[in-house]
């Protein structure tokens, strides 16, 4: 039997679900044989997956570059924080997604009429305005500087936030094949004819903002646990807002998989270089995304895609050569 | 009956009157051309009507509907589509996809996905852009791009037509085609409401003109009354010998 039959665009398909339930079983049994140091780094590598694929949702199709990743992210530290007090955990994670889709509703009205460089630089700005804004309710009004997070188990935290990650996949998928999808991506190909074709730009922007920021407040809400103290400087780390990029960057946005893989194999060698080389691995880490830019605008996505074509190319040029031997 | 009416239609930027004072009418049926020398506000007419500015003063009417005050998806859902003088495809996507936005988004009422392929898909054949449907729309020479746009725009299944500058950068053979293409849009059933600087085509198709200079209606006319009148001779067509060409 001939391998390449094996590759066939529909076997693929079965391919990739056989992998993904695959990846499903070993996430949902994690627990049972991993320790607790390795159901963390995959409940971090799940949270950055989140970060990258509904950053990618919205600012992938249409151009607009959001840098308000950890706005919505701190917010939902923060949201989850406060209902988790008093709250079960699902009810604080859901306070999360839905308090930040209410905000970046708000925002987005305001914001998206913005383009282009103005558009990031307002919404890095949204960032360092609601940390401060926290601060001063804190210091003002709240009476308390920081505060202790409600306890939760490790496992909990992780199957929320797979649960989150699935969610987040599943509607990423969707949106890209939808109407949305078009729409969004008639946006970023030409944002005036897109309007003149019958595209309501601005409720498209919005809207698809506010979905990603769902994702964005419920990943913060559920990692919250973790941190055990919060305060604005932890909540509202621009780290959570320029690592989505990267890593959406670094995978490759052509593809539906590239900023997933970017984010996965992104965070995780972060954090082996961390531990390796505590005082190498920024060093180590700048040279490897310096490389990724330069040699491989499409990602590592569009990596794969050029190894795909090479290999069907070769294929090709063989079977011309052994049909040259057999005319000769 | 006109169909598409304007009154007193004027735009300013700043001190300077784009365009001022122009009173026009598109009636059904017709194939009207918009001329006059660079700068004269053909596009920011174009513009005006399409709402992707707004009115200065006056109003414009289509089907007795005011279009003051409505956004560009609103006026593509009353009927009336366009193209660009530079052109503006999406660049990145495939035709296909291009046109499928015209056919999903521009009707007043939703459309399923398979009824927006097949309007997709005959507009595409009608502009004769059938074969190309998976090429990115960035990879077809500038005359395949134009005619993107008019395919995008006729899935929008408008009853108005506003083509800018279609025969622009064209050789006489596409020209010619181009004007093919114009005629048979019209006969369809859409009016067709076109700025063009190729005399040959304008005078080719076109039932009506109309003159702007410096933002004001010079004259109005058949094609014989526009090639002979000695104004729009001296401030555009530049000497009878060119004129009708």
């Amino acid at each position: 039997m001939n391998i390449a039959t094996l590759f066939t665009p529909r076997n693929r398909k079965v391919f990739a679900a056989a992998f993904l339930l695959l990846v499903l079983i070993f996430l949902a049994t994690l627990p049972l044989y991993g320790g607790s140091y390795y159901i963390l780094v995959v409940t971090t590598i799940l949270m950055y997956v989140v970060l990258t694929v509904s950053w990618t949702m919205f600012s992938g199709p249409t151009g607009y570059m959001s840098l308000a990743t950890a706005a919505f992210f701190g917010v939902g530290i923060y949201i989850g924080t406060i209902v988790g007090e008093k709250l079960p955990l699902l009810v604080a994670v859901a306070a999360g997604g839905v308090g930040c889709f209410i905000l970046a509703l708000l925002v987005g009205l305001v914001t998206l009429r913005l383009r282009g460089i103005y558009f990031a630089i307002f919404t890095f700005g949204l960032l360092m305005f609601l940390s401060e804004l926290i601060l001063y309710l804190e210091i003002n009004i709240w009476g308390s500087r920081g505060r202790h997070v409600f306890p939760a188990s490790d496992e909990a935290v992780f199957y929320v936030m797979v649960v989150i990650c699935v969610a987040t996949l599943l509607t990423a998928y969707f949106i890209r094949r939808s109407r949305l999808g078009l729409a969004m991506q008639s946006i970023g190909g030409n944002e005036e004819a897109a309007a003149h074709m019958g595209v309501n730009t601005t409720r498209v922007k919005v809207l698809t903002f506010a979905i990603s920021a769902v994702f964005m407040g419920a990943a913060g809400a559920i990692m919250a646990p973790s941190l055990i103290y919060i305060d604005p400087f932890i909540a509202f780390n621009m780290r959570y807002s320029f690592m989505p990029v990267l890593m959406a960057v670094f995978g490759g946005m052509g593809q539906f998989y590239g900023p997933v893989i970017g984010a996965a194999i992104f965070s995780y060698t972060e954090r082996m270089l961390r531990l390796e080389y505590p005082y190498h691995y920024m060093l180590t880490f700048g040279i490897i995304l310096i490389l990724v830019i330069l040699f491989l605008p499409g990602g590592l996505a569009g990596l794969i895609q050029k190894l795909q074509k090479a290999r069907v190319i070769s294929k090709l040029w063989n079977r011309g050569k052994e049909e040259q031997h057999a005319n000769t | 009956m006109p169909i598409l009416e304007g009154l007193d239609v004027t735009k300013n930027f700043g001190g300077l009157a784009a365009v001022s004072h122009v009173d026009f009418h598109v009636d059904r049926g017709e194939i009207v051309g918009l001329i006059g020398p660079n700068g004269a506000g053909k596009t920011t007419l174009f513009n005006l009507i399409s709402a992707a500015l707004p009115l200065s003063s006056g109003e414009i009417r289509f089907k007795g509907q005011k279009l003051n005050g409505l956004k560009p998806h609103q006026i593509c859902k009353t009927g009336i589509a366009r193209t660009f003088q530079q052109t503006k495809i999406f660049a990145d996507m495939p035709v296909f996809q291009n046109v499928l936005v015209g056919a999903s988004f521009g009707t007043p009422t939703r459309v399923s996905p398979s009824d927006a392929a097949r309007v997709t898909t005959e507009a595409l054949e009608f502009v004769g852009l059938a074969a190309m449907s998976a090429s990115a729309a960035k990879d077809l020479t500038l005359v395949s791009q134009k005619r993107v746009e008019v395919a995008r725009a006729l899935a929008t299944k408008p009853e108005l037509l506003l083509l800018d500058e279609l025969m622009a950068g064209l050789n006489p053979a596409e020209v010619s085609e181009a004007m093919e293409l114009v005629t048979r849009i019209r006969d369809k059933g859409i009016i067709i409401f076109m700025v063009e600087h190729v005399m040959k085509a304008i005078m080719g198709i076109c039932g009506r003109i109309m003159v702007l200079h410096h933002g004001e209606k010079l004259a109005e006319g058949t094609c014989q009354e526009i090639a002979s009148n000695k104004t729009v001779i001296e401030v555009y067509l530049g000497g009878e010998t060119h004129a009708g060409n």
